[in-house]
């Protein structure tokens, strides 16, 4: 093993020192008492840049954004308790959606644990539930131990945060700095190849299918696979879903893409999943938004092939025939092999079928409204970007419009809360995804309900001269609640409509940005061309949509999969 | 159905806790816990007694291998084991009761371990099933006080669990 060795240094050196080993680039956070010998360290030298948020939460989402936007393991480093708890939303987003994070974290001093101390909290027991691992570090020496076990334990497996808790007296602390080049665990070695056998009755369940299909979640993304799952599907010319989680590993303007399924996805996806016969499940969670009822979704017999690098994950809420533990890469690759020397079969009655449900056309809305539908922008923002930005949103009906209207060719373009959702993350993501891909279009799809939660890093866009496009869908409610309220408890629209909103243009204009009004249909795609126009500003743009659009299909809660409710269109 | 659920944990402060938040966040049933250091000071082994559908007890066991310091995880009902639970029980010991007090010990294979004049205390050890039966065998009125481990298990014969 070869190893860094220092002369002594302090904790807070340390931490430093291993960002830098571990070749991080940017430091999402927010100064405070218990970090400040970090703080001082951090303001020694200039490899390793801190992006200063203007609330914890945003920092810890900015660390995600740009992670998930760059493979790369975010960082984000806060003060102990509210630091700390600030940070927990943050946290937990990234948890749900397994996304690697080191989120380090000031402590009181040790002596001081446990006594009720000034700005103390419990952060291993706050963050045990919603962490993939986390630890206190009681002494300097097992510091650089501590950090890089957490990189290593964050970005290995199914990926996802960990908190390191490190009190104020071991980053004063002084020990020589030896830092591991890797790490070994005896309780922690995740598989990598999958079982030989399974892989053989996989392969030939989908050269027996009449009916196949194949569904993939994040973790195709998560794991980079996305090369392997178009061949994979090119091969076998079998048709695609991806989850919300899951766009972009396969081409979204591919014609084998029947689009998102779920609780909001097209009638084609969701009727050929409940219908096939030999159903591939990669990286995906057959969670409650995607498949709604279990019970519903059993009925029609089918078998499961699920290949997942969490054996938790398989067999969690369906039954499954045919697990495979594995790294999908790996996995897809013997796969492949395995497949190419056999028949692939003819599928192509099972095409007609998804045709005609294809057909029913499921995400039209109306295109002569006289007032701005949400869809519309939708269309056009696609249309001017090109297909090729990196689109972060926040939670609600505008991101199930993202997710269907805006077609992902590429991976890692499309940036959402989707197992926490999470209103408030898309501005702070797009932050971090605007700082791992500098130069490349970024947009950040929200409403204005959502944009509210985390609006105070406008600030921090303005100092880091972040030019993201900020594509405000503002129907005045908080429209996915009000979609619900309006379908399952009879139009009573509880707490759901927002008095006295701000002026989003001036509102932008105060923290140093451009702020543009939309309010007719014939001006969405101007403005929009305007704002992608200028490549060094942040442009608010602040649509003013139909109060009363829905987000069809829907497949309301507790429901069957294929028990949607279509757009009155239809 | 019950199962018993052995674990070797890296003895690191907070193992405890990760296990237990984990059972109560997912909604898993307790029925006891034990856990103590084995005979290598870096890991503790814990038995959990659950009790759960197959499905359920599959998910538990998947859970638990996932926290990472979890070393190992089997469950021990799946096959021949042994189980064991200790309890410490004070019982009302005066002049009238104390023959049969002692008699009765002595049929479950208890030992007293302290006397004073009008009480025993008795240790037992046994399955959960016989220590259920002598506390039913004693006249309840008798009972002070009681005190259980908790189930501990191992596996029978070459069945074992070790890194």
């Amino acid at each position: 093993m070869d190893r860094v060795k220092t002369s002594a240094l302090s904790g807070a050196e340390i931490v430093v020192r291993c960002l830098q080993e571990e070749a991080v680039e940017y430091v999402f956070g927010y100064p405070g008492g218990a970090v400040l010998f970090i703080y001082d360290e951090l303001f020694k030298q200039d490899k390793v840049k801190h992006v200063l948020v203007r609330h914890e939460q945003g920092a810890v989402h900015a660390a995600d954004g740009y992670s998930r936007s760059s493979q790369k393991v975010g960082v984000a480093l806060v003060t102990s308790g509210p630091g700390v708890t600030n940070a927990v939303t943050g946290i937990a987003t990234a948890y749900m959606d397994s996304i690697p994070l080191v989120v380090l974290t000031g402590q009181v001093p040790t002596a001081a644990i446990g006594l009720d101390a000034f700005q103390e909290c419990d952060t291993v027991g706050i963050t045990r539930p919603i962490v993939k691992h986390n630890m206190l570090v009681k002494d300097v020496k097992e510091l650089a131990v501590a950090i890089k076990k957490a990189f290593h334990i964050a970005s290995t497996g199914r990926p996802g945060p960990v908190v390191v808790d490190i009190p104020k007296d071991v980053t004063a602390a002084v020990c020589e700095f030896d830092y591991p080049e890797t790490v070994a665990m005896r309780s922690y070695n995740p598989v990598k190849k999958g079982h030989a056998g399974q892989i053989r009755k996989a392969v030939q369940l989908l050269s027996e299918a009449e009916r196949p299909m194949i569904y993939t979640g994040g973790g195709v993304i998560l794991s980079d696979s996305s090369a392997l799952l178009r061949e994979l599907v090119r091969f076998t010319g079998f048709p695609c879903t991806n989850t919300l989680m899951g766009l972009g590993a396969y081409p979204g303007t591919d014609k084998q893409f029947l689009g998102m399924l779920g609780m909001h996805g097209t009638y084609q996806a969701n009727m050929a999943m409940q219908h096939c016969d030999v159903l591939l499940a990669i990286g995906a969670r057959f969670d409650d938004r995607v498949i709604g009822n279990p019970a519903h979704f059993a009925q029609n017999p089918r078998k499961i092939i699920h290949i997942d690098i969490d054996p938790s994950s398989i067999s969690k809420r369906v039954k499954v025939d045919v697990p495979i533990v594995g790294n999908i890469p790996d996995v897809l690759d013997d796969l492949l092999k395995l497949l190419g020397a056999g028949r692939v079969p003819d599928v192509s009655a099972w095409w007609k079928q998804i045709d005609e449900w294809r057909a029913k056309d499921c995400l039209r809305y109306d295109r002569s409204a006289k007032i701005i539908k949400p869809q519309f922008v939708l269309e056009k923002l696609y249309e001017v970007t090109k297909g090729d930005a990196f689109i972060t949103s926040d939670v609600g009906q505008h991101q199930m419009w993202a997710a269907q209207f805006y077609k992902f060719d590429k991976p890692r373009r499309w940036i959402n809360s989707g197992g926490l959702g999470t209103m408030g993350f898309g501005l702070p993501a797009a932050m971090g995804v605007q700082l791992a891909n500098p130069g490349a279009t970024v947009a950040c799809v929200t409403g204005e309900s959502s944009i509210m939660m985390c609006l105070q890093e406008l600030s921090t866009c303005k100092q880091y001269r972040l030019p993201l496009k900020v594509v405000n869908l503002n129907n005045r409610y908080m429209g996915m609640v009000r979609q619900w309220q309006q379908f399952f408890h009879g139009n009573r629209y509880s707490e759901s409509y927002m008095d006295a909103l701000p002026d989003f243009v001036k509102l932008a204009e105060g923290y140093g940005h451009r702020g543009v009004l939309v309010e007719k249909p014939a001006d969405v795609e101007p403005a929009l061309r305007d704002a992608f126009a200028r490549k060094n500003e942040l442009v608010f743009l602040d649509f003013i949509t139909d109060q009363t659009e829905n987000v069809y299909p829907m497949i309301p809660g507790g429901k069957g999969i294929t028990e949607m409710i279509l757009s009155e269109e239809l | 159905m019950r199962h018993i659920i052995s674990i070797l944990v890296e003895n690191e402060a907070g193992a405890l806790s990760r296990i237990a938040g984990l059972f109560s966040a997912r909604g898993y049933n307790i029925e006891s816990l034990t856990v103590a250091p084995t005979e290598d000071a870096s890991m503790s082994r814990m038995t959990i007694v659950t009790s759960g559908s197959d499905d359920v007890v599959e998910q538990i066991t998947k859970q638990l291998n996932k926290l990472i310091d979890v070393v190992k995880v089997v469950d021990l009902s799946e096959a021949e084991h042994i189980e064991r639970e200790l309890m410490l029980i004070k019982v009302r010991a005066g002049q009238k009761e104390r023959d049969e007090m002692k008699r009765m010990a002595d049929i479950f294979r208890g030992r007293i371990i302290d006397v004073s004049d009008n009480t025993y205390t008795i240790e037992l050890t046994g399955d959960g099933r016989k220590l259920d039966a002598f506390i039913r065998a004693l006249d309840h009125g008798t009972i002070i006080e009681t005190v259980r481990t908790g189930t501990s298990g191992i596996g029978r014969g070459n069945r074992i669990l070790r890194v």
